[in-house]
């Protein structure tokens, strides 16, 4: 579903992505891990379309989308929630999916007909999926920073994505908001089909819902295979899983 | 249920003060029927720019061009054009909305301050053509004496006709407000990377949002030429779109009728102060900084607040 081709992207003198090569195959659920620094929210910005990449591919679903501006890929179907928390904090927990719902559907134009009535049961249902169904009127900017990061993941999926993009979704969380975060994000995988691409630090978070993994350093792709093959792989284990 | 009952009673309330001030000539004298006209007028112009600014999120500095242009688009077609006298006032808010969309067009592809400062120079550049073709929009005169139609030429009729603008075009801006355009409008103002990260062409919509506003503000300048039947240079300068930033300020720019109450306390201090002395602005100074030091939401937003308890500690962590 996705390929990305030997990725270069430099920041003045700073390679920050320097030869990532990453293949997510649908209904996958990948894995990328590195050090701090390794080029990880980098890569998913490049994918994206936050940052344009200075060379190499990045095909999604047959077709090159590396010169597209952000809002004409997530129209292609990749969406994606934020290390930092990146909502909308004035508007309510419901308005924040809403305006994503909308936008899905190309209403977001529509000049005269209120916002309260349209696109309403799609936003509840997402809502009730991530269990934000009771603070659905609350303003978003004061919510728990753990719920901040569930809503984060609801706004992504207002879109009706098939390709999720999660950097670093339990970034802050507690260990049982961490644990139960990464459950929602698995049974989501599997009621809506969706192909999730993400990164972590907990390495037992990775190893446990991750069906593949692509480990990068100094912007670079050390390997991508499965579990097993990560785990064995002897440069990885130098580099990082024997490091700690 | 509950919410049905607050929002009914406050339903009441609007109507409440509309329904005075439709009587408001039979009971004060002519002076003050001019200082409530100029008050609905002013009030439009600094809802039309909060309509960017507040909601948008927009840097709309010289939002007072396009009052001007309203203003200046009805007064040419009433003195110099045969045409019926009323097409001029559709002429007015759309030739301002025109207006808009170019400068628009240009500012989008910048953000914050850089649009703000591209505004004031494109807008200033209309104020210079306004202020020297003498031949054509009369120059630093202006023009004095523009014919109206009958039905709107008393001062108490002319009250009326720009009170029901004023209530069509409020209702109007409420409805846009609250419309899926209006959401993703705030989201935008909220948070414009992560719009773009669902799917929204911000610059679309902004655009689409300068258009909106500037339209309504054309609206505010042919009601000027509706109280006043003159127009000149000054309507365009870049002084008056200070100020109407100021009223949105002043009033509370994230509420929807913060800016209506902006006006009102900055046209009121101008007629009852400026009496005094020339020097008003620096009373309006004084109650500006006390507002941003103690009201940061706004006089509007202060009383929002009051009522309903939560929201201040809100808005608070929205800006972090």
């Amino acid at each position: 579903m996705l390929q990305v081709e030997s990725l270069m992207k430099s920041f003045d003198d700073f390679m920050a992505v320097n030869g990532a090569n990453l293949t997510v195959d649908k209904g996958e659920i990948v894995a990328v891990i590195g050090p701090n620094g390794a080029g990880k929210t980098t890569l998913f910005n490049l994918i994206t379309g936050a940052l344009k990449r200075d060379r190499g591919r990045i095909v999604f679903k047959g077709e090159d989308i590396g010169e597209l501006p952000p809002y004409e890929i997530c129209k292609k179907g990749i969406s994606r929630s934020y290390q930092i928390v990146n909502i909308f904090p004035r508007l309510t927990v419901f308005g924040n999916v809403q305006v994503a719902v909308l936008s899905h559907q190309r209403r977001s134009s529509n000049l005269f007909r209120p916002a309260q009535g349209i696109a309403v049961n799609e936003t509840k249902s997402i809502l009730e999926s991530m269990g934000l169904s009771d603070k659905e009127k609350s303003i978003a900017g004061s919510l728990s920073h753990g719920d901040q990061k569930i809503l984060e993941i609801a706004i992504a999926l207002g879109n009706e994505p098939e390709l999720l993009i999660l950097d670093e979704p339990t970034a802050g969380m507690s260990p049982e908001e961490t644990q139960a975060t990464m459950e929602l994000v698995k049974r989501l995988a599997n009621q809506r089909g969706l192909t999730i691409l993400f990164c972590e630090h907990d390495m037992d978070i990775v190893f446990s819902i991750a069906q593949s993994i692509m480990v990068m350093r100094h912007g670079q792709t050390i390997i991508q295979g499965s579990l097993e093959e990560v785990r064995n792989n002897k440069e990885v284990q130098e580099a990082y899983l024997g490091g700690e | 249920m509950f919410k049905n009952v607050v929002r009914s009673k406050r339903f009441g309330l609007v109507a409440a003060i509309f329904v005075v001030l439709f009587i408001l000539p039979l009971f004060v004298p002519r002076f003050f029927v001019y200082i409530f006209a100029l008050i609905y007028v002013t009030s439009l112009l600094a809802m039309s720019l909060n309509m960017v600014v507040g909601h948008g999120g927009l840097f709309q500095f010289h939002h007072g061009v396009f009052y001007g242009v309203g203003a200046y688009a009805v007064a040419l077609m009433l003195t110099k054009s045969s045409l019926p006298m009323w097409f001029g006032f559709i002429v007015g808010p759309v030739v301002a909305a025109i207006i808009g969309l170019i400068i628009g067009w240009f500012c989008v592809r910048l953000t914050r301050l850089y649009f703000g400062m591209l505004q004031i120079s494109l807008g200033s550049l209309i104020w210079a053509i306004v202020f020297r073709w003498y031949s054509f929009t009369g120059g630093d005169d202006g023009i004095h004496g523009i014919p109206m139609p009958s039905l709107i030429s008393s001062l108490n009729s002319s009250y009326y006709f720009i009170l029901i603008i004023l209530v069509i075009c409020l209702i109007l801006m409420y409805m846009i407000l609250k419309s899926p355009f209006g959401n993703t409008l705030q989201a935008i103002r909220d948070n414009s990377q992560r719009c773009e990260a669902i799917g929204i062409n911000i610059k679309r919509y902004q655009l689409g949002g300068i258009v909106v506003a500037t339209f309504f503000a054309g609206v505010a300048g042919v009601l000027f030429v509706v109280l006043e039947r003159s127009v000149f240079p000054d309507l365009l300068f870049w002084v008056l779109s200070l100020e109407i930033f100021i009223m949105c300020l002043l009033g509370g720019w994230f509420t929807f009728a913060g800016p209506l109450l902006g006006a009102a306390i900055t046209v009121a201090l101008r007629t009852f102060v400026g009496r005094y002395t020339e020097y008003w602005t620096l009373i309006l100074g004084i109650i500006l900084i006390l507002v941003i030091f103690f009201l940061p939401e706004g006089v509007m937003g202060f009383f929002q607040d009051l009522f309903k308890p939560g929201t201040k500690k809100v808005a608070e962590r929205g800006k972090g």
